[in-house]
């Protein structure tokens, strides 16, 4: 019985540049079931990092998230007070991100950057913290717990250090965990471990994930919803086998064809012309209409709705009828 | 991190020993004869020649240079011909009040600076920034000397709190340390307020947020911590040109240090005792980068621990 | 994988199109500067400094060196807006005057440094190698002073007056200019060097001058603002310590180590000549700051 953790709606976020109020983040509605992994995936500058750090309201002081609803647990976190919210961050909600090497503070050692997340929500005594620390970092398959404890982040590798970042995240048994491109800035080989541990860990404590990134394999590999983002907005919903086997929306379907295969014997790698708007200058209608090789007049004038397809399909375009694969 | 202290300590010694030929090679580069200028223009030939005697100038260069590293090692100076006393006995009782206004004034300096920068920076953009960044550009465009005035115009002799000079009680250092220390102080403002925004800006105070921290904890345990690193070595090499700095601040409150010596002493034609506070001076600069130097090397654990 | 790769295309023609116009790139930082109110104000004032520095002697109320012994330490009246000394001379008068003075031993030593600076640190940049060690092992020197003693020194060995002050002054500016545009050199030099390599028959010292040397005047042009404003202070501390003009010029630090001895009964002649180094210095220091920010990309 799916239990619904996280239920974000019309989610609008705004920030200041030059005097104007843009729009990074337009009426965007998505939620997440506990011990799901939900993938939210675009282009760099598509909305998915200031979606996500509006969730955790640890957006910049220009920025302001005008409208909709973020509930957690059932609570309002967009009517939470500071006090309120720094209560939920770390303990109900924690985040990790991209580049691990410089997420942790490079001039304190880990011990005392876990201990500080530790006691920050828990009334522990100092060796309690400790051992907890310890535990955690076991815990997410670090071999030598005691020498990392006693390390500097420069000391660790970049896997190790997102490990570490993992086990702070998790030191406080949160239910929603924020992964922000986490394996973008890592080898291969070691993506795929820490792919693995994410997986533990949502196995083992039915964490709820919302996992961020520009990687579709990644997302093939996790996931079991993706949100595709575009310009701030939602263009695709979907399971992830039915996303792949039969996505609807043209900007979909361009991302997963520009998908390098094995033996495909291609010579040129398929992509999608221009690039993203920016936020300042909108054009009218689909957002996607300028670079959509099946734009029609209607895509440049009237912004299509986001449809439901099927129940459990979503799609924002004026022909995915007749565009859309079939699974 | 034996190694860092090693080359640092190494690289000072060929500078110190140049400083001292410099310092040394000052009395040769008077235009005119020095020893002419302090018997004084209606001196006799013989007169002018003892004080050359004295001065040791008859000797080849290289005999001179000798003796003079020779009395740096065993604290010969020389005499200062205004007083007939040696150098050292000049210099001495001069020291205290010097090094206790400096001290003074390097702490007040200090912790009005950085907490105006990190205030600033934490109100980035906001009125608090602008205020501090005026406080912070007039600190270190008004005159020194002038607003040592000014000071002693408003509260000595208008309000009569504080005296005008002198160093009879705790209250004589108030105003020349005041005087002294406005300039670092601005120093210190604007370069805690950049480093301040750029180490916020910094991926793990995000972190720091993220784990639920309380602002202030995130500003001083993450983003100030890491920044004070920076903002030592700035306040360090402030500090050191403060012993020197203090010449305004003394000629202004007439305090008997070792600033107003120097200048007594250019205008008396005492070159020795000149030739020592230089030297004095340039090694204690020197030596206090260095210090500032391998402290940055303690701190900053990427250093220690490689 | 999901990036667009005709990205690259695009920004291809992009930098096209934004090949060197020097005409709209002063244009475009003249309309960023315009909007920093404080640097514009400040640009104002020196602009007005300067011309008075100029015309001042033919537009001032009295002659500088006009003695009334009538009006002898006199506060500011409607007479004399800001007093009179103690030889009654019109403050103001002197003071305005006295801008040539103060200003113009500021700026000279200023360039003479800037200049002396400049070269030094492009032949050490460029060249490298021992020339290099020996600029900077010289430069180390200086730098082992600080700078008001430094500028003290000098005057102890050359003796007062306004151009041993100005000598003074421009000696320490000298290696805080050859160590920014020696790295300046050498990060441009990096970046020429395979052009030169190829473009034979250049000689060195075209290169230097012709190339080298406008890369480096961004850099530049911030710290000689500032500069300016530390050489102002730095003449007129030594004026006032007794290094520097004679008592009698209008000097401002002259002036204000005259006033000084008439600090209980005539407080108007520290208080004047006193804030005007202070905000002539303040605004050079708030032009240096405009300067800075309109020219990082950073900020923009």
């Amino acid at each position: 019985m799916a239990e619904k953790l996280l239920e974000v709606k019309n989610l609008r976020t705004e920030f200041k540049r030059d005097k104007t109020w843009v729009t990074a983040v337009n009426n965007v509605s998505f939620s997440i079931n506990r011990g799901e992994i939900l993938g939210l995936v675009g282009e760099s500058g598509c909305g998915k990092s200031v979606t996500s750090l509006s969730v955790m309201r640890l957006l910049a002081r220009n920025s302001k998230i005008s409208n909709g609803e973020v509930i957690l647990n059932g609570t309002d976190l967009l009517k939470e007070d500071k006090k309120g919210m720094r209560n939920i961050r770390g303990r109900e909600v924690a985040m990790i991100f991209q580049e691990p090497m410089n997420s942790l503070n490079p001039c304190m050692k880990i011990e005392k950057q876990l201990t500080e997340a530790i006691l920050l929500h828990n009334d522990f005594s100092k060796e309690q913290a400790h051992q907890r620390a310890f535990d955690v970092l076991k815990s997410v398959g670090i071999p030598e717990p005691e020498m990392t404890l006693k390390s500097y982040p420069h000391q660790l590798s970049g896997g190790m250090c997102q490990r570490v970042m993992i086990a702070m995240a998790m030191s406080c048994e949160p239910e929603l965990l924020i992964a922000d491109e986490p394996t973008t800035a890592l080898d291969v080989t070691i993506q795929a471990q820490i792919l693995e541990l994410m997986e533990e860990i949502r196995e083992k404590k039915n964490t709820g994930i919302l996992m961020i990134t520009h990687d579709l394999g990644v997302v093939a590999e996790m996931c079991s919803r993706v949100v595709v983002m575009y310009a701030g907005r939602i263009v695709e919903e979907a399971p992830v086998k039915e996303l792949f086997a039969a996505p609807k929306h043209p900007y979909t379907q361009g991302l997963i064809a520009s998908v390098p295969k094995l033996g495909s014997g291609v010579e040129s790698l398929p992509s999608i012309p221009g690039s993203v708007p920016d936020l300042s200058v909108m054009p009218k209608g689909c957002k996607f209409a300028p670079r959509c090789k099946y734009a029609t007049d209607i895509c440049r004038e009237k912004e299509p709705e986001l449809e439901v397809v099927n129940g459990i399909h979503k799609c924002r375009c004026h022909h995915f009828k007749e565009l859309g694969k079939e699974a | 991190m034996g190694k860092y202290f090693c080359k640092r300590v190494v690289s000072a010694i060929p500078l110190l020993l140049v400083i001292s030929f410099v310092v040394f090679m000052f009395i040769h580069m008077i235009p005119g004869d020095p020893a002419r200028m302090i018997a004084g223009q209606d001196a006799t030939k013989e007169d002018v020649e003892v004080v050359r005697e004295q001065l040791g100038l008859n000797d080849p260069l290289l005999v001179q240079y000798g003796n003079y590293m020779k009395g740096l090692f065993t604290g010969d100076l020389g005499d200062s011909v205004k007083n007939g006393k040696t150098v050292v006995e000049t210099i001495a009782p001069r020291m205290k009040p010097t090094i206790m206004l400096t001290i003074s004034a390097m702490i007040w300096a200090t912790i009005i600076g950085i907490a105006l920068g990190i205030i600033s920076a934490v109100f980035h953009g906001r009125s608090l920034d602008y205020i501090g960044m005026i406080i912070a550009i007039s600190g270190i465009s008004v005159p020194s000397f002038w607003l040592g005035l000014e000071l002693i115009q408003g509260f000595s002799v208008a309000l009569n709190w504080l005296p005008t000079g002198g160093l009879d009680s705790w209250q004589s250092y108030i105003l020349p340390s005041l005087t002294m220390g406005a300039g670092i102080m601005a120093v210190l403002g604007r370069f805690t307020r950049s480093t301040m925004l750029e180490t916020m800006r910094e991926d793990y105070v995000r972190t720091a947020r993220a784990k639920g921290l309380k602002e202030t904890l995130v500003v001083m345990r993450h983003a100030f911590k890491n920044s004070l690193i920076e903002i030592i070595t700035v306040a360090g090499l402030q500090i050191g040109g403060l012993l020197s700095g203090s010449v305004m601040a003394e000629t202004v409150f007439s305090i008997p240090g070792l600033g107003r010596l120097l200048v007594d002493s250019i205008n008396f034609r005492d070159y020795k005792v000149v030739q020592a506070l230089l030297l004095f001076f340039a090694a204690e600069y020197i030596v206090i980068n260095l210090i500032v130097d391998v402290l940055y090397g303690v701190i900053n654990p990427k250093i220690r621990y490689n | 994988m999901a990036q667009t790769n005709t990205n690259l295309d695009q920004n291809k023609f992009a930098a096209a199109e934004e090949l060197p116009k020097a005409q709209s790139k002063v244009k475009e930082f003249t309309k960023k500067f315009m909007k920093r109110k404080t640097a514009v104000v400040s640009l104002i004032f020196i602009l007005f400094i300067i011309l008075m520095a100029i015309i001042a002697p033919f537009v001032v109320p009295y002659a500088p060196d006009q003695p009334d012994y009538t009006a002898l330490l006199q506060g500011p009246s409607a007479a004399h807006i800001w007093g009179t000394d103690e030889f009654g001379q019109d403050v103001f008068s002197r003071l305005m005057v006295g801008s040539r003075l103060s200003l113009s031993c500021a700026l000279i030593a200023t360039v003479i440094g800037t200049a002396g600076g400049v070269v030094l640190g492009l032949i050490a940049g460029f060249y490298g190698g021992f020339v290099d060690s020996l600029i900077m092992r010289c430069c180390d020197v200086l730098f082992a002073f600080p700078d008001i003693l430094l500028a003290i020194a000098v005057v102890a060995i050359i003796g007062p007056g306004m151009v041993n002050v100005m000598i003074a002054v421009a000696v320490f500016t000298v290696p805080s200019f050859a160590r920014i545009i020696r790295s300046a050199t050498i990060s441009v030099k990096q970046s020429l060097y395979v052009e030169v390599a190829r473009s034979l028959g250049c000689k060195n010292s075209r290169i230097l001058f012709v190339h080298v040397f406008p890369g480096t005047i961004q850099s530049m042009i911030v710290n000689f603002t500032m500069r300016i404003g530390t050489a102002i202070l730095a003449a007129s501390s030594l004026s006032f310590l007794g290094f520097g003009a004679n008592v009698t010029e209008p000097d401002w630090g002259a002036m204000l180590s005259l006033g000084r001895n008439y600090l209980n009964t005539a407080p108007h002649m520290v208080l004047f000549p006193g804030i005007l180094i202070f905000l002539t210095v303040l605004a050079f220091n708030l032009l240096g700051d405009g300067l800075r920010d309109t020219l990082d990309p950073k900020m923009n």
